[in-house]
């Protein structure tokens, strides 16, 4: 441990870089060979790219400097302490059966076994022990569906990343139950986390992936994910992230996503809560007659900051692909939605719709929204559509003539706005959670809690602002 | 007296919209304020109705022995004012149930009741929706979205009911509805006739005085109440044409 303190007086990339290069036996002990082999590729990009900064033009409104520049303790072995992970939190959502993997500090925890097969048929574990078990998955799909010249946090990851979940879903597999990944950080000191994961399904199978962030105490950390996900012919997909960490807290996260043929994805991106987020999630429709719904809610305060970039490649023809993030934004919060459709030569007959709105509390909370179209097909149909505004006052009146407060008549407002994106959420007993998490994230009571991010905090109150038709 | 407006003057973004204004309703009455298109009548119901923009720059809103002009809408609204809108607001994502048993609990709270019990509230909506025959499938919706000119005026009619308020102000709630959407309304409204409330009907036409009779009908020009009397009135009005008015109001 002495060393990694010697190594937290420098900042991150040099830190990192240092690190890789004394400690790269330990780094691959545990590889096949092709990993290995991305790991010195990527390596070598890192070195000469380092961090992404905010000259550069997809980072020019996120400035990470104030994250990188910072030192960080990033652990390399597996630590000791193997506690059960239910001891940190309990997943108690009312009829809401899903099954649990967990990470704690970025390191897969488990039960029995590092690997398991569910009864249904889908294969779900530490990407660690994956790797050796199915090296031909590894092969054919690890580091393939991220671009090579990714950016330095893709890079970083792929060079000295040490577990994740891995979840491979064979052909015709439909999962019986959500499959919810929780991550949590807890750790005295300031850490720097990375973790990969490998998600694959089959033809004609099917997943519900919920994928939770939390943080369970006010230490700062910086989490850098990396998700591969490949979707093969009429395969479904069902992705919830949660993001629900510290004020302190940085997430980069990178999802990418490749869709064979009639395949079906929804990615519906949840942010309640975190000091800097960092969401890039690019979607390859590599097939005919695939479909990609990219759906995103951020509500920020104090001086959070959200960076949603959003990519979508119409590679083929007969592809659709539709995106809507809307976010409240209130104090000095800051967000930027970046939505990039591209659609290339062959492309015809593409539909892609984009949608990003945005309610501004205050006059001091910020929002750039950039819609960007590159289009060389001739056959298609492309919309976008941003909007940046306050609460409608026409609304506010209606709502108020009839005897609710101004602050209730707003929380019913801004609740009515995020509905669009709840509404999406096709799991019933998720749905209600969020709903009570968003409703009492407006009212300002939702915290970063001890637990996870789907149980946490007392029940919904009943009747000050009671919107949820379950309860009647 | 249940309402009594005295030299009231109104300004949006400081132009004078109602110039001295006197109207007294007392329980029991039925009020109908006409005039041309322009002559301050919404902005009288918005004066009453505690919209914001709208200031009272001088005389005074009696309503149940206090002056309400300070007062916020909400306030108002738990003090008993409905207002029917003339154009009801859409609000995606809020349902009408929610919205409704929303608005009854706040108004429950501010007269100390605990919140109405699940089931009273969904008893109570079943009987109020057959008041004006509205549909449940608009009920189960977001507030007015979707909903034709005049399911949105029905369902201003279904909100009163269900709030039961002292005074009502029906802000052209004619306008946009064919006859029998006409008499559902109408129907609606004099069943919640009572000696304990008091309705103020804006309206351009005559036309809904026949469905919903007043027991006094003014007629405003240019910010002021021109001319009182009754229900005759409205008769000689629509005989008469505006422009009679207009020379009422120079002599």
């Amino acid at each position: 441990m002495e060393k990694d303190t010697l190594q937290q007086a420098l900042p991150l990339d040099q830190m990192l870089i240092a690190q890789y290069q004394k400690n790269k036996e330990l780094i691959t002990a545990n590889d096949i060979q092709y990993v290995s082999k991305l790991r010195e590729e990527a390596f070598q990009t890192f070195m000469e790219s380092g961090f992404p900064h905010s000259g550069m033009e997809q980072w020019r409104h996120t400035d990470v400097d104030v994250l990188t520049e910072d030192a960080y303790l990033n652990e390399m072995e597996v630590p000791d302490t193997k506690k059960d992970i239910e001891e940190l939190f309990r997943c108690d959502i009312h009829n809401f059966d899903t099954e649990t993997v967990s990470m704690l500090n970025g390191w897969y925890i488990d039960k029995d076994s590092p690997l398991k097969t569910l009864p249904e048929g889908i294969v779900v574990g530490s990407f660690r022990e994956a790797m050796k078990a199915y090296p031909q998955i590894f092969e054919k799909f690890y580091g393939k569906i991220a671009p090579r010249n990714a950016n330095g946090f893709v890079q970083i990851n792929t060079a000295m990343m040490q577990d994740g979940v891995f979840i491979w879903v064979p052909d015709g597999v439909k999962s019986a139950k959500t499959l919810q990944i929780i991550k949590i950080i807890n750790k005295e000191e300031q850490l720097f986390v990375q973790s990969r994961n490998l998600i694959v399904l089959g033809k004609n199978s099917e997943l519900s992936l919920m994928h939770c962030d939390d943080s369970v105490n006010q230490q700062s950390s910086l989490v850098n994910t990396v998700t591969e996900i490949f979707v093969d012919e009429n395969a479904n997909l069902e992705l919830y992230k949660l993001q629900n960490l510290n004020d302190q807290s940085g997430l980069i996260n990178s999802t990418f996503v490749q869709q064979m043929a009639n395949s079906n994805i929804k990615t519906n991106t949840l942010t309640f809560n975190c000091g800097l987020i960092r969401n890039n999630i690019h979607v390859k429709l590599d097939g005919q007659g695939s479909h990609a719904d990219v759906l995103g809610l951020y509500l920020m305060d104090k001086q959070q900051h959200i960076d949603n970039q959003i990519r979508i490649d119409h590679n083929v023809a007969h592809c659709t692909s539709n995106e809507l993030f809307k976010g409240i934004l209130d104090e000095e919060a800051s967000a930027v939605f970046n939505g990039y459709i591209h659609v290339a030569r062959d492309a015809q007959k593409t539909n892609a719709y984009q949608n990003n709105n945005n309610i501004l509390l205050t006059p001091t909370a910020t929002i750039n929204t950039m819609p960007f179209l590159e289009i060389y097909a001739d056959d298609v149909k492309c919309s976008h559509g941003a909007t940046v505004g306050q609460l409608d006052q026409e609304a506010m009146f209606y709502i108020r003539s009839r005897g609710i407060s101004a602050a209730n008549a707003r929380l019913l407002l801004m609740y009515a706005f995020a509905a669009d994106i709840i509404n999406e959420i096709s799991i019933e007993a998720l749905r209600q959670r969020i709903d009570d998490m968003v409703k009492k994230r407006l009212r300002g009571e939702l915290s970063v809690c001890d637990k996870c991010v789907l149980h946490c905090g007392a029940p919904e109150k009943d009747y000050h602002f009671d919107i949820d038709l379950s309860k009647i | 007296m249940l309402l009594n407006i005295k030299n009231l003057t109104v300004a949006i973004e400081g132009k004078e919209i109602i110039k001295g204004l006197n109207l007294q309703v007392n329980k029991g009455e039925v009020h109908a304020i006409m005039g041309p298109n322009g002559t301050g009548k919404s902005t009288l119901a918005a004066a009453i109705t505690g919209r914001e923009g709208y200031e009272v720059t001088e005389g005074e809103i009696w309503y149940k022995d206090q002056n309400i002009i300070e007062m916020d809408a909400d306030e108002r609204a738990n003090l008993g004012i409905f207002l029917s809108f003339q154009y009801p607001v859409e609000i995606p994502g809020v349902s009408m149930t929610n919205f409704m048993r929303t608005a009854i609990n706040a108004q429950r709270e501010y007269r100390g009741l605990p919140p109405m019990p699940a089931g009273e509230f969904l008893k109570l909506m079943e009987e109020k929706k057959k008041l004006v025959d509205i549909h449940s499938k608009l009920t189960n919706r977001s507030v007015n979205e979707g909903f034709s000119g005049g399911e949105k005026k029905k369902n201003e009619i279904f909100q009163m009911a269900l709030l039961e308020p002292t005074l009502a102000i029906l802000d052209e709630t004619d306008s946009g509805l064919d006859i029998d959407a006409l008499r559902t309304v109408a129907k609606g409204v004099n069943e919640l006739r009572s000696e304990e409330n008091a309705f103020v009907v804006i309206t351009h036409y005559q036309r809904l005085l026949e469905y919903i009779v007043p027991d006094f009908v003014h007629v405003m020009y240019d910010g002021k109440i021109v001319k009182s009397g009754s229900k005759n009135l409205a008769l000689e009005l629509e005989d008469k044409g505006y422009e009679w008015l207009k020379e009422h109001s120079l002599a």
